[in-house]
């Protein structure tokens, strides 16, 4: 019989070796993306800012299409999230876009807890996929993402900076979600105000501590637009449903009696920069980030909370063999413990209930004891009747037996 | 096929459908997409993991240098024919290659002595082990809490050699099929197939193949591509399956061309012409069109087999518990203990009503008794009291009848005394 002895690498450091042919390989990255394409790819976007501020207005800039959604009134009580899917398409490519709208935020007198409610929504996609992840029978390559992918934040144009509550809220999502702030009805503000505005908030961002999301630079081809774009941030947007015709084109602006604000035009606005960032030029890096960075992070306090180390130095499936027994055996100790609750109770009511029976008895005894007494006593009353009785009768005998006697003397 | 598409195309609207459908008004830049994963998977690199397998001697050191024009096995780094030892073994190579940008982290799991000695059974166990251990690493990998970048050195597809005797399988290659055909993507291979003849190759196909739908083998089946034209190539080399395949290390000139081959007294055998045997159908099946398949199937498949594997809660009847499986462990003992909550306050609520009950009978039980026993003694009292006036009476009459005869008597005494008194003064 063979004996086993399993794996020696013939050597330890892996040699780099010259083809001298095509052998074809370099096809693979062909090949994962016609898979990926064939797949389908998924993007879920989060839009956070006060109501009008021109969420819903943007999106439909952005994806170039009408998404239908209903204006919000500003009395909700408090933050909710809604949600709307969306299949889209461009020449082979098909994307399942989720967009998800912050309804109420910024509304309510007090805001100390509208980000929780983001918050809440962001780490139940987590979790989601995260169960998924620990299914025993799971199917994570068929898995509908849901986790968000981009957090786009709306900054209203003061001009001057960021207000408390935005701090507070990118602040909670930083570490959440890619967050990419932007500044919402740009058409507001002039090209220098706008400077210092960017200056400025820029600043408080820096200075609250705060990451938002950088476009990557480690990727030659797009290296250097990525840095110039991220001296750009926050890009300053205008969104606009409306076509006007300009020229002899029909393009998206917004026109006012001073002029008209074309939303495709980089001298008007940053609109192009975003939509060249986020969808054209990082979508796929933000997909990665929010899997490798934010993801891994949620899943790593989630196992630690649940009790899980890496310090054990034992496979998943003793760690959950060890769990399970343990559980089984807190589950059998509680059942003891109630049960013996229950033996005590029983055996003080039993203790009771037998004093109680002592008592009555106790008292029974005694009420006995004191009929017995006057049962005695009325014994001796008879007694000494009788005996009264007798003497008197003897003397009645002796009487009549001396009255006789002195009849016959006379 | 364009029915087929079509049908395909309205499955996966179907999966997705439920949700609105929109139409793009303009640009918007998504199709740029896949280029970004074309560049990132670039950047990161690919790695694949190709495990040979087979009797000494039936040219897989020569083949696996032909498929990557390379000498991945050389004089200094010899091939397991080379290499064996009274045991078999599991070795691993590891090579970086790269092709037009495209770097690919190559390791080679080859087995020397496999089938070699004379009793060769359970000579798979160690490939059996080797295979699962990889898979158990990367599943404490992936259970991992702090987890940067999991490596993949999952065997990602088994090349298993069979020896070109023109008549069937033999039992080893059964027996090894058979055990590792739920475990890893195995693509057999017609080995030295210049020695069959075209007609002998393809009856010795025939037989092979139904031999291994009679053991109900699974081999890896290469996927059927979306693309109509691709489609149709690949049809042609895919029923070339199992590949009858030649290697050779040297290149020849043969009619002026500098080609790979086998040069025989009789004419030379090329490698890479389709009509001498099929090595350009595995490798470009095996490398230019299906590698990223192979680890997909082995990621999606055989791994998740192994990880259920794994863990599955088997109760100590064999047995899976019911919808155990449709959550992740810690989800289950969470409602599990759930569930066991509710049955113990069930259980609580259940002792308290008994218990109640006992008490209120026993309350109930000693009342009675108190009850009697008051009733009993006021029986006992009221006799008393009824003797007491019996006795009072009597005594009564008693004194009556003491008084009377008293006062009789005293008259009679008085008469008495006084007649006395009479008697005397007259004596």
């Amino acid at each position: 019989m063979a004996t086993t002895e399993v794996e020696r690498t013939l050597n330890h450091l892996s040699r780099t070796l010259n083809l001298t042919g095509h052998v074809g390989f370099d096809s693979l990255p062909d090949q994962l993306v016609n898979k990926s394409v064939a797949q389908g790819f998924c993007f879920n976007i989060l839009c956070v800012g006060e109501t009008g501020i021109g969420k819903s207005t943007m999106m439909d800039t952005l994806f170039n299409t009408n998404f239908d959604s209903t204006p919000s009134s500003h009395d909700l009580q408090d933050v909710k999230l809604k949600s709307h899917t969306y299949d889209l398409r461009e020449s082979n490519v098909r994307m399942k876009l989720n967009c998800v709208d912050t309804v109420g935020f910024g509304d309510q007198i007090n805001k100390e807890d509208s980000w929780k409610a983001i918050v809440e929504y962001i780490d139940t996609q987590f979790d989601a996929y995260l169960q998924e992840e620990l299914k025993i029978k799971r199917s994570i390559h068929n898995y509908q993402d849901r986790r968000l992918h981009a957090c786009l934040y709306f900054i209203a144009p003061t001009g001057h900076s960021l207000k408390a509550i935005d701090l507070v809220t990118m602040k909670k999502l930083d570490s959440k979600v890619n967050v990419i702030p932007v500044i919402a009805k740009a058409d507001t503000i002039t090209k220098t105000e706008l400077h210092k505005f960017k200056t400025k908030i820029m600043q408080e961002l820096v200075t609250n501590g705060i990451k938002i999301y950088q476009f990557p630079t480690d990727d030659e081809t797009v290296a250097e637009t990525n840095t110039a774009m991220n001296g750009v941030l926050p890009f300053a947007i205008v969104g606009s449903n409306d076509e006007v015709k300009i020229g002899n084109k029909m393009v998206k602006a917004r026109q006012y009696p001073w002029g008209t604000v074309q939303v495709e035009n980089e001298n008007h606005c940053d609109f192009v920069k975003l939509r060249e960032m986020i969808i054209r030029t990082n979508m796929e890096d933000l997909r990665e980030t929010t899997h490798k960075r934010h993801y891994e992070l949620y899943r790593r306090h989630k196992l630690e909370e649940m009790g899980f180390s890496d310090s054990d130095a034992k496979s998943l499936s003793e760690t959950y063999e060890i769990k399970r027994q343990q559980h089984v055996s807190d589950l059998q100790k509680k059942e003891e413990e109630m049960r013996q609750t229950f033996v005590i109770r029983v055996k003080e009511k039993e203790g009771e209930l037998k004093d109680a029976e002592k008592d009555l008895h106790v008292r029974f005894d005694g009420l006995k004891k004191q009929h017995a007494d006057e049962k005695r006593k009325l014994e001796d009353s008879k007694k000494r009747l009788e005996e009264e009785i007798n003497a008197f009768n003897q003397r009645k005998v002796a009487a009549q037996q001396a009255s006789t006697l002195g009849k016959k003397k006379k | 096929m364009d029915n087929c598409e079509k049908e395909k195309r309205d499955e996966r609207e179907k999966k997705h459908g439920g949700d609105t459908h929109k139409e793009l008004e303009g640009y918007v830049g998504f199709a740029n997409l896949p280029n970004q994963v074309y560049r990132k998977s670039v950047k990161r690199g690919f790695e694949f993991t190709l495990m040979v397998v087979g009797e000494s001697g039936l040219g897989k050191s020569t083949l696996i240098n032909s498929l990557f024009l390379t000498d991945l096995y050389s004089s200094e780094f010899p091939g397991p024919s080379h290499r064996i030892k009274k045991t078999v073994k599991v070795d691993t190579t590891q090579v970086m290659l790269k092709e037009n940008g495209v770097q690919l982290k190559l390791t080679t799991t080859d087995t020397p002595g496999f089938g070699d000695a004379v009793d060769n059974s359970n000579c798979w166990q160690p490939i059996i082990d080797y295979i699962d251990n990889k898979y158990e690493d990367y599943l404490t990998a992936e259970s991992r809490v702090n987890r940067t970048g999991i490596p993949d050195n999952r065997v990602h597809c088994c090349l298993y050699f069979i020896a070109p005797t023109g008549h069937g399988l033999k039992p080893l290659d059964v027996e090894f099929m058979k055990r590792l055909h739920d475990k890893v993507n195995i693509i057999p291979l017609i080995a030295k197939a210049d020695t069959l003849t075209p007609e002998e190759c393809r009856d010795f196909k025939k037989s092979i193949l139904s031999e291994i739908a009679e053991h109900k083998i699974k081999i890896y089946e290469f996927p059927y591509c979306e693309d109509e034209e691709e489609s149709k190539i690949q049809k042609k080399l895919r029923d070339r399956v199992p590949f009858a395949v030649v290697g050779s290390n040297r290149v020849i000139d043969s009619g002026g061309k500098k080609v790979r081959g086998r040069m025989y007294p009789w004419g030379v055998v090329e490698v890479e012409n389709l009509e001498h045997n099929d090595f350009i159908a595995l490798r470009n099946m095996l490398i230019r069109t299906h590698m990223q398949d192979l680890k997909d199937v082995t990621n999606n498949v055989h791994y998740e087999n192994y990880r259920y594997g794994k863990l599955a809660p088997v109760q100590s009847d064999g047995k899976i518990k019911p919808g155990s499986l449709t959550k992740d462990p810690l989800t289950q003992m969470a409602e599990e203990k759930r569930d066991h909550d509710l049955k113990m306050k069930k259980m609580e609520a259940e002792m308290e009503q008994v218990f109640e009950m006992k008490v209120k009978e026993k309350k109930n039980k000693l009342k009675e008794s108190e009850v009697d026993l008051q009733k009993r003694a006021e029986q006992m009292k009221k006799g008393l009291e009824q003797q007491q006036k019996e006795l009072d009476d009597r005594w009564r009459q008693f004194e009556k009848e003491k008084q009377e005869w008293e006062s009789a008597n005293d008259r009679h005494k008085d008469i008495l005394d006084s007649a006395k008194k009479e008697k005397k003064r007259l004596f």
